[in-house]
């Protein structure tokens, strides 16, 4: 999901792989999906979008039908923010997101709601509004596909994706 | 348990009706078969001939008559008698019908018809007889170009519905929905139409954006929708036949839900608000592309639907806490919550004839499609299941339309239709999943 938006960063890591051969292999799995998980052994240097999944986690969870940040989010948010000051040229859209079970148009409105909480979060954390997009993808998106609160919950999210200006390597 | 007293007083159907007739042809009484007590309508057995056809009309006559045959009996009010019963074979149409024949095998009523090619045209003409008067009580003759002979069949079907209960028919509309392939995580979806039967599938987009909650112009060239693509998410407009979109409006925030005016010259639709937390109603006249803001709450307003004079919006709202349904005047004024029961309730559609307005309501981890009378009471639900979403009224207000989604990594939506009296609940068979359906005005 990450390398969907990102054509130009795309083709630098595609060159890298050709021309380093070694830990390039997890970049070069289709369908890199960074999770707070980490991507276990792998180059990930400093300011690289796997430095940014692996050590400080691109994703914020949510209490069904809310948009307000718990403790949890919010610590992982903070981190996010120093990552981002600590890396001054990277640009990042948040993704809002919501669970499948409730209906289109609402779902739509509310995780707008929860990609502007983590927004005005990372802003009042001192991270520039003109770096920060964001979109709502409503409930067309589900990351977990079974039927249960635990899929459920792993839906209701909002994730931080590199837009650019990310270390390459 | 549909409350059937209440619909036994509308409008004359189903009780006591009286026929409409075509001109010419003389008045009389026809009652459809009901047992009241139950709720459930007895269909009328009603007997449609193969009509006659030659010089290579043969397989026009077959089709006409299967698409006739399916409507009717896909309406759940007829019961298309099987050809192989008929004990009068009918050979000339201008000959009168042998009516003991007809009543032997209970048919009440009788269609017969010819259809036949005259240079590069089709002709149709058919016959409707009450079996039991012996009467003719509507005929009509179609010619046209053989690429239509569907809609003849569902505009024949049209009349002889009208003709047996009094109450328009539906079966000339179309259908736009979201054609839904690929994993679920990742769906393609894209807009498409169809006829209500299910025939005649056309994808009109690509799938390189998300397409959703499509819904028809009043003069059915025109859909808006909502795409998720590119850029801000946004609210367009596309013309089914040159295939040209435009964005209804050049909005910094997102815009979706849009549904048109009943005289199709403004579109309804929720936009984000600048803070990004809340969601209002807003009105756009699409000659002057002025805008106009009807809710102005810190809550989540959205899917509008304007009753069928124009007077009113119903929307939904979680001003309240929770998802709840709520009626204004046209100019945003009187915003009035009336749904009271348990759960939430959502994407308010009102009926066309101005009676009821449907919705999908949520309690206990089920979702249900239901109606309820513009002013909150009567409350009735249609069907009810894991996820039923999403109702969309045909044009006589009979019948409503709505998807039904599966759970885990293999299920998806599909489209089913039920009757307002909650009975006869049917899928619509599309080529792949489908949600998101909304009904066309009558074609003609």
């Amino acid at each position: 999901m990450i390398l969907r938006n990102l054509s130009g960063l795309k083709i630098a890591v595609a060159l890298c792989c050709v021309l380093a051969l070694t830990a390039c292999s997890k970049k070069n799995t289709p369908n890199l999906e960074a999770s707070n998980a980490g991507l276990g052994a792998g180059a990930s240097s400093p300011g690289s979008e796997a430095d940014f999944a692996t050590n400080v986690g691109d994703r914020i969870y949510f209490v069904v039908d809310q948009a307000d940040l718990t403790p949890e989010a919010e610590e992982i948010l903070s981190k996010q923010a120093a990552w981002l000051q600590k890396y001054p040229g990277v640009s990042i859209q948040v993704e809002g997101h919501s669970d499948e079970r409730g209906t289109r148009e609402y779902n739509i409105a509310l995780s707008a709601r929860r990609a502007t909480a983590e927004r005005e979060f990372l802003i009042a954390q001192g991270v520039e509004a003109n770096r920060i997009s964001s979109i709502a993808y409503g409930k067309e998106r589900p990351a977990a596909l079974c039927d249960a609160e635990q899929c459920w919950t792993q839906n209701r999210r909002a994730v931080t994706v590199i837009t650019g200006g990310a270390r390459t390597s | 348990m549909p409350n059937f007293a209440r619909l036994a007083t509308r409008r004359n159907f189903l009780l006591g009706l009286s026929l409409l007739m075509l001109a010419l042809t003389p008045r009389v009484s026809f009652a459809l078969d009901v047992d009241v007590s139950g709720g459930r309508i007895n269909p009328l057995p009603i007997a449609i001939t193969p009509f006659l056809a030659g010089g290579g009309a043969e397989e026009a006559g077959a089709t006409l008559n299967e698409v006739i045959s399916n409507n009717l009996g896909r309406s759940g009010y007829f019961e298309p008698l099987p050809q192989n019963s008929f004990i009068e074979q009918i050979t000339d149409f201008n000959q009168e019908p042998r009516f003991a024949d007809w009543r032997q095998i209970q048919a009440k009523a009788l269609v017969t018809g010819q259809v036949y090619v005259d240079g590069g045209k089709i002709r149709v003409e058919f016959k409707l007889f009450d079996v039991n008067s012996q009467q003719q009580i509507a005929a009509q003759q179609f010619s046209t170009s053989p690429k239509n002979l569907r809609r003849i069949g569902h505009l024949a079907s049209d009349v002889i519905y009208k003709a047996l209960t009094g109450i328009d028919g539906y079966f000339d509309t179309r259908i736009v929905f979201v054609d839904e392939t690929g994993p679920k995580d990742r769906r393609v979806k894209k807009l498409a139409v169809m006829d209500q039967d299910g025939f005649n599938v056309r994808t009109l987009t690509d799938g390189s954006e998300l397409v959703v909650t499509p819904r028809f112009s009043p003069n059915s060239q025109e859909i808006t929708y909502m795409s998720i693509g590119q850029g801000t998410p946004r609210v367009y407009l596309f013309n089914i036949e040159t295939r040209q979109k435009e964005i209804v409006g050049e909005f910094a925030n997102m815009s979706f839900a849009p549904r048109y005016s009943p005289d199709g010259q403004r579109v309804i639709m929720s936009l984000l608000t600048t803070d990004g937390r809340n969601s209002n109603i807003y009105e756009m006249d699409l000659r002057s592309r002025q805008l106009r803001q009807l809710t102005n709450t810190p809550a989540i307003n959205t899917g509008p639907s304007y009753a069928p004079d124009g007077s009113q919006i119903t929307f939904e709202s979680d001003r309240g806490g929770t998802q709840q349904i709520y009626v204004m005047g046209v100019d945003g004024s009187g915003q009035n919550r009336i749904s009271f029961g348990n759960g939430r309730y959502s994407t308010p559609v009102w009926s066309p004839d101005g009676q009821y307005i449907a919705f999908t309501k949520q309690a206990g981890g089920r979702f249900a499609i239901g109606v309820m009378k513009p002013d909150g009471s009567g409350e009735r639900i249609l069907t009810e299941g894991y996820h039923n979403e999403g109702p969309t009224w045909a044009p006589n207000g009979r019948v409503l339309m709505f998807f039904r989604d599966t759970p885990g990594e293999n299920g998806g939506p599909q489209l089913y239709s039920v009757d307002i009296t909650g009975y006869n609940e049917q899928q619509v068979q599309t080529p792949g999943f489908s949600s998101d359906p909304a009904w066309s005005p009558r074609l003609n």
